[in-house]
């Protein structure tokens, strides 16, 4: 009985991505290119050695971290496309506590600039989350319109107000070396503490009256008022939660891979989020794997250019395949179940 | 008569179960056949065998002699068959005329020519002697209004066969009895009419003839000039049924539940309760009756805390309940059955386990702090599931995959498992099949002979008159008579509800 359930619920996703890797190889071979070249390229790079391994878990570190943001929304019937913004808005404010702040040895440095990321993440969800509980706004109105604020913002302070001196990029001056997350037997230690994080994650869903709270929101909210559960609260909770998880992963990729705020790296991270969760089913858990795939390609996509000839968005297209074939079912069932749902039955006023 | 309808042999199987094992049923012009059975005895997928949308595995439908095909789905409506479903299809910010149009709107040349539309609809409703306002939009309507709708847009394309699916689940007694009366009407102007529920004083009050479906079979057919109720409910549910819920003498004590001047508005911020007062007392059920729309659900709402009170108060035990804080009400002891089942009692995807701690679920020994205790979770539900009686594979099935009546069961355990000093149902038993109703019945007598103070509200006269042991009639958002249980006769209750003076 589990095992037949547990195939039905990750049967999705896996043919999500063997239909998407299957188009992109049609697309490899039309640009003339040996797409089983082009794939093997990609996979021995990122998977085939040590080296390769270490990097790809690098990338993957803030994208278990993101989609663990997107996941908590989605688990309490929100859909958080802000974790972009609340991520390179933790990944700005990391990143000013590591520079700006000396004199601190690493074991309080490190942690403070990444409790500035969590924090700063976590006011940007809670933005959104406030706007939804107070004023009735939709979180994918509000996280979008955020997306674009948060971007300029950090733009600007790291161009102007922040910017390192004599430089011309928009980038703030390097992190001390008290505030660099350092690697452990080469690996990046990053990612064991998101894998950690996600575990906790999942257990506080699975095992805690807090997850139980959140949960019965996210899935019927009528009941949870009638339960005495608070929907506001909630709302805000999860809003705040996933921001400081996402300002997290930005800050995590400012202390432990690029050492300074520089707002050209960062980019899509949180959008990969959105495929991660959903690829994951909503599971905690499943982000791992849909993280490590995604880190993964990401990492080796320029030597797969450089082996095969073919260019690298490929990578970005096969993704966006992934996502198209694993929101077709979720989302129509996810939209049906809250929004759909909910509306047709309050239009009769019973 | 020549049949309109004649279902032969059809026998339909979805994988483990028999929904249909060689049902025939037929309806001739003129004619009100009543289809009765409790939920899942398989009578909406024999409807649905009609209109196409299942293929049964075998036997054969015709309409007017003509085969129509498995799967067919214009067969039966281009042959004159309309329905009428349980869940109103209409557009609630449009006008009724609007409405009846809808789909096949007469026009003048490009534009939707309004003053035939109007006239069509007055000509309908005198011509089938179903009255509606054209102009007046369906959201205001009362629900047996909608419904009179809903019945003329069928008959509004030349129906020859009507089937009303449930069609009184939502009506007030007087709503159901004009109902009744229009069937009645239809039949005589040689209409044929295929009518599905289960309840039986309905079938006797109109059918001609019944088939009885029982677990997908037919248990039988008569015509209640052969039988009465006792026999139909035997045939639907194989074994005697009391309807009659037997009861010993209430023993009531102190006050437990004071409601003091308590004013309420509904979601139109209008008055719907009216400084109401009345007490409930340990170990007696008290009974509202009243048409449905008179304040009741405002009333069970702002009891429970779930909507906000203008003025007054609710005392639990002489101690006042906070106003908008559901959950304090609860831990006060008020256990609350909602009306709503599915949109405030059961979170449908949740397990049974869950659903039955849902209110309860960070308390001890649910929850140790912040920690879920898993065991007390399961042992709790593996006791509720064999002490209510619920019908499940396993305690982790979601609620959502139960039928209607153990959905029920379900709210029921969780709220009358706990230490409660006032019960207040809504509805409990509404579209809930006989077996259930009499075992929630029951198990409302439990909870007042321990002791409990037990708020009953019902649009049920007759689930009123035979649980209460006080019937409090309400009308216009006050309480405008208290009777004792012996004295609540049917007529005078009737009478009362419609705010006229005894």
């Amino acid at each position: 009985m589990a095992g037949k359930k547990f195939s039905r619920t990750w049967l999705t996703p896996v043919v999500a991505v063997l239909v998407a890797f299957a188009i992109g190889a049609i697309l490899i071979y039309i640009q003339g290119a040996d797409p089983l070249k082009a794939y093997q390229s990609l996979f021995s790079h990122a998977f085939g050695s040590w080296s390769g391994i270490a990097k790809t878990l690098g990338k993957a570190t803030p994208l278990v971290l993101s989609g663990l943001a997107v996941t908590i929304g989605l688990r309490a019937g929100l859909f958080n496309i802000g974790v972009q913004g609340q991520l390179v808005m933790g990944a700005f404010a990391a990143a000013w506590a590591g520079y700006f702040i000396h004199g601190l040895p690493i074991y309080i440095h490190l942690p403070v600039a990444l409790l500035f990321g969590v924090a700063f993440g976590a006011g940007i969800g809670l933005i959104a989350g406030a706007l939804k509980a107070y004023r009735g706004i939709h979180e994918v109105i509000t996280t979008i319109m955020l997306n674009s604020i948060i971007l300029a913002l950090v733009d600007y302070l790291a161009g102007h107000v922040f910017q390192e001196p004599g430089q011309i990029l928009a980038r703030t001056p390097h992190i001390l070396p008290s505030a660099t997350i350092p690697n452990i037997f080469s690996m990046p230690s990053g990612f064991f503490f998101a894998i950690l994080l996600a575990y906790g994650v999942w257990w506080v869903f699975q095992r805690t009256t807090s997850g139980f709270r959140l949960e019965t929101v996210g899935r019927n909210k009528s009941a949870a008022w009638y339960a005495g559960i608070s929907v506001k609260r909630s709302v805000l909770i999860a809003m705040a939660v996933g921001g400081g998880i996402a300002g997290l992963g930005g800050g995590i990729e400012s202390l432990g891979v690029i050492g300074r705020f520089e707002p050209t790296f960062n980019t899509g991270l949180g959008f990969d989020g959105i495929t991660i969760a959903l690829l994951g089913r909503a599971n905690p858990l499943g982000v791992i794997p849909g993280a490590i795939l995604i880190g993964g390609m990401r990492g080796a996509a320029a030597s797969m250019q450089f082996d095969a000839g073919v260019a690298p968005e490929i990578v970005d297209l096969i993704l966006a395949l992934v996502l198209f074939c694993v929101t077709a079912p979720f989302l129509a069932k996810w939209l049906k179940s809250t929004e759909v749902g909910a509306k047709i039955s309050s239009g009769w006023g019973n | 008569m020549s049949a309109l309808l004649e279902i032969t042999n059809v026998t339909k199987t979805f994988p483990g179960v028999v929904a249909n094992e060689n049902i025939s049923v037929s309806v001739a012009a003129g004619e009100i056949v009543a289809l009765l059975g409790e939920n899942g005895a398989g009578k909406s997928t024999l409807v649905k065998s009609v209109f196409g949308m299942v293929r049964p595995d075998s036997g054969e439908i015709r309409i007017k002699g003509e085969l129509i095909a498995p799967g067919d789905t214009g067969g039966a409506i281009a042959r004159g068959v309309g329905m009428v479903h349980q869940h109103f299809q209409l557009v609630p910010v449009m006008t009724v005329t609007e409405n009846i149009i809808l789909g096949d709107e007469p026009k003048r040349g490009i534009f939707i020519n309004m003053k035939a539309a109007r006239a069509e609809v007055i000509a309908l409703s005198e011509k089938y002697g179903l009255e509606v306002d054209p102009d007046a939009f369906v959201e205001d309507l009362p629900v047996g209004t909608q419904q009179r709708i809903e019945i003329l847009k069928a008959l509004r394309k030349d129906v020859d066969l009507l089937i009303l699916d449930e069609p009184t689940a939502v009506l007030t007694p007087q709503e159901t009895d004009e109902l009744l009366q229009v069937m009645k009407n239809l039949a005589t102007s040689g209409v044929g009419v295929l009518f599905i529920t289960h309840k039986l004083r309905e079938v006797m009050a109109v059918a001609d003839r019944v088939v009885v479906l029982r677990n997908g079979r037919v248990a039988g057919s008569t015509s209640p000039r052969e039988t009465d109720e006792e026999g139909l409910a035997q045939l639907m549910v194989g074994r005697n049924v009391v309807l009659q819920v037997e009861k010993g003498e209430a023993k009531p004590e102190a006050s437990t539940l004071e409601i003091k001047a308590l004013s309420v508005n509904d979601d139109r911020k209008h008055l719907a309760v009216d400084g109401l007062n009345l007490e409930v007392r340990a170990g007696e059920i008290v009974g509202v009756a009243g048409v449905e729309g008179n304040g009741q659900r405002e009333l069970v709402e702002a009891i429970c805390g779930m909507r906000p009170r203008l003025s007054g108060e609710v005392l639990v035990s002489g101690e006042a309940t906070p106003d908008m804080h559901p959950h304090k009400v609860h831990s006060m002891g008020v256990s609350h059955i909602p009306e709503d089942r599915e949109k405030h009692g059961l979170v449908s995807s949740y397990s049974i386990e869950d659903n039955l701690v849902l209110n309860q679920f960070d308390r001890d020994p649910f929850a140790k702090g912040w920690i879920r205790n898993v065991a007390a979770l399961e042992e709790n539900a593996t006791r509720l599931v064999e002490e209510f009686d619920i019908r499940t594979p396993s305690i982790k099935t979601t609620a959502g995959a139960l039928s209607g009546g153990n959905k029920q069961k379900v709210v029921v355990a969780r709220e009358l498992s706990q230490d409660t000093r006032v019960v207040i149902a809504a509805q409990p038993t509404r579209g809930v099949d006989v077996g259930s109703i009499e075992f929630i019945h029951n198990q409302l007598i439990a909870a007042r002979d321990a002791g409990a103070a037990v708020l009953l509200v019902s649009a049920e006269l007759d689930e009123i008159l035979s649980l209460a042991d006080r019937v409090a009639v309400m009308s216009g958002g006050k309480i405008v008579a208290i009777l004792d249980a012996k004295d609540a006769e049917r007529g005078l209750v009737g009478r009362l509800m419609a705010g006229l003076s005894a």
